[in-house]
Parts: structure tokens; C-alpha cells; sequence
């Protein structure tokens, strides 16, 4: 079987960091994966901003379970687009999302994902980049606090052919 | 993504095994579609690292086709299997994946399942899955609830993701 997830960049945080960028991102994947794998210093949320953009262009749905309730709500008009929505904690946690047609430049963009945390929650996320550009850079952002040192991000590219 | 390892049963099984699981790669992924012999629609799948039956947990997120809910275990539970009990000749879908499955940090991990049987009774799950426990991963199986077997055809891949 061929290989289909290709890495493009990853990195392991030698400190606690509020953020990680990953930069230059090329276009000559269809679709590109983010796998993040760690803990957090308090329970965060991480979020995502393209290419440097801070305005309300974000949005984004969630279907989540937290152990005792089932729950699904929205937010719109986000300076940044959520991976979760129940945090990051201090308790290992992970999630995998990927982002459909990242380098097209006639579309919005689209994300659909996985986290997991055994203590928090399990959920299903998908958010909107409301821009047409192609995606040539990620912010990973938390909401407060830190990403612990030793979390693990990953940018992994897919082609179609 | 590559193939590490893959089994078929050839007949039915009390559970599925990937043993030897080399270190090379970053994460692991594991797709299965596997039906079991008990005589409900369905029975619960329960996942295990290296052979321990300590240190599990999950929380877990399950639409029946009627109403939502969520609920937490001391087990690794990956999803429902399709049982005797369900439309013939079906047979369950689950995902799991498993970011650095070799390192020294407790072992998280999520799953995705589903049981659709075109009946009234079936499932989708998410869940989120740990191991609290730093060893390396080098063995990965599965059984069903109450020790019901895996039937003939059951079937399980397991794939490699480097991320260099």
C-alpha cells in the first residue's frame, strides 16, 4: 500500500507554549491533517488561525459527549476556529482534524475533527474559515494558559493522486 | 499510512490480536469490521495495550438513532459489534487511531463506531480512550463483552503514520 499521509512538519514543545505556527505551508497536497497529542497546564481550548488572519471569519459546530450528557451547539463570527470545545487538561489528550482542499482559491475552508480526552470529553467538531485564499500557514492557539511541554503537534499532507 | 499487520478470521475467535507492533512509526491506526456470535443486536468491544487490564478509562459519546447520550467506563470501549441478533451478514465499523503509541507519556486515543443495520436498533459512537500507563505499545487487541467470539470474517488492519 502507498503511503498517504505525508509529513510535512511536526514538532515537540520544549517548553509550555500559548501558541505554535506552522509556516509555508505548501500547496501541492488536497487535504492536510493536524494531529496534536499532549496536556495542558490548566484545561485550555485549542484554536486555529490561517494564514495570520484575527478577524471574525471563523465558525464553527461541535457534537460532544462528556460523560454524562450529550450536547451539540455552535459559534459564529469566532477571531479563531476551535479544535475543542471542552478543553485540554492536564490528563493526556488528543485529536485529529483535517482540512479539505486547504490551497484552493475559490472556496471557504472547511475543517471536520476528532478529540479526545477520557477525562473531559469525546467530541466531533467541524469549523469554516470564511476566506478564499489558500491556506499557507496554521496557528495552533490556546485560550489561556499553556500547551505542556512534551505535547506533540503534527502536519501531515495528502494528495489525491 | 501504512499496513503493519492485517487478520481475517478463518473461523470465529474470542479476540483479535496485533502482537510485535515495531516502534518505527509515530501513531497507529486500526480499522476493523467485525460482527460477534452473541444473540443480541449488539455487544460492546473493548480495547487492550500490551496485554493489561489495568489503568483503562473512556468517555463516551452515543447517538442510537433516537436520542444522544454519553456516559464514562473503566474499560477502553471502542464501539458496539454487530451481534446475531442484527441484520444478517452485517458487520460493524470502528476506527481507532493512536498518536505516539511509543513514547513515554500515558496513552490516549479515540475511536469511531458504527453498528447501522437498517433495523431499529444501531449505533454511532465516539469515544475517547486512555491507557494510564507509559509503556511502549507493542501489542494491541480486542474483545467482545462476555466473551463472545468474532465470527468468520471478521477482520482487522492495522497501519503505521510516520511523521518523518
Amino acid at each position: 500500500m502507498a503511503s498517504t499521509y505525508t509529513p510535512i512538519a511536526t514538532t515537540t514543545l520544549g517548553s509550555a507554549q500559548a501558541s505554535y505556527t506552522f509556516s509555508s505551508i505548501s500547496g501541492s497536497y488536497t487535504d492536510i491533517i493536524l494531529v496534536i497529542n499532549g496536556t495542558a497546564s490548566a484545561t485550555i481550548h485549542c484554536q486555529l488561525q490561517f494564514n495570520s488572519d484575527t478577524n471574525t471569519n471563523y465558525s464553527n459546530t461541535y457534537l460532544l459527549g462528556n460523560g454524562s450528557n450529550a450536547l451539540s451547539a455552535r459559534d459564529t463570527s469566532l477571531t479563531a476556529m476551535y479544535l475543542d470545545t471542552n478543553g485540554f487538561t492536564v490528563d493526556q489528550s488528543m485529536g485529529v482534524w483535517s482540512i479539505m482542499n486547504y490551497a484552493n482559491t475559490t472556496t471557504y475552508k472547511t475543517m471536520v475533527g476528532r478529540y479526545s480526552s477520557s477525562t473531559r470529553s469525546a467530541e466531533a467538531i467541524v469549523g469554516l474559515w470564511r476566506s478564499t485564499a489558500a491556506i499557507n500557514s496554521i496557528k495552533v492557539l490556546t485560550t489561556s494558559s499553556t500547551l505542556a511541554t512534551g505535547t506533540t503537534l503534527t502536519l501531515y499532507g495528502i494528495a489525491a493522486a | 499510512m501504512t499496513l503493519i499487520q492485517s487478520v481475517t478470521l478463518a473461523s470465529a475467535q474470542a479476540s483479535i490480536s496485533f502482537t510485535s507492533i515495531p516502534a518505527t512509526y509515530t501513531d497507529l491506526c486500526v480499522k476493523l469490521s467485525v460482527r460477534c456470535s452473541d444473540a443480541a443486536t449488539d455487544r460492546q468491544m473493548f480495547m487492550s495495550f500490551n496485554g493489561s487490564g489495568t489503568s483503562k478509562s473512556s468517555r463516551v459519546l452515543r447517538g442510537s438513532g433516537s436520542a444522544a447520550s454519553s456516559y464514562t467506563s473503566t474499560d477502553m470501549e471502542t464501539g458496539r459489534v454487530d451481534g446475531a441478533g442484527s441484520t444478517a451478514s452485517t458487520f460493524s465499523n470502528i476506527e481507532i487511531y493512536i498518536p505516539n503509541y511509543a513514547g513515554s507519556n500515558n496513552k490516549s486515543a479515540s475511536s469511531d463506531g458504527v453498528t447501522e443495520n437498517n433495523a431499529t436498533s444501531a449505533f454511532a459512537e465516539l469515544a475517547a480512550l486512555l491507557w494510564s500507563n507509559t509503556a511502549a505499545i507493542t501489542q494491541v487487541s480486542f474483545a467482545v463483552d462476555g466473551g463472545t467470539n468474532f465470527v468468520q470474517y471478521s477482520n482487522a488492519y492495522l497501519y503505521g503514520i510516520k511523521n518523518s
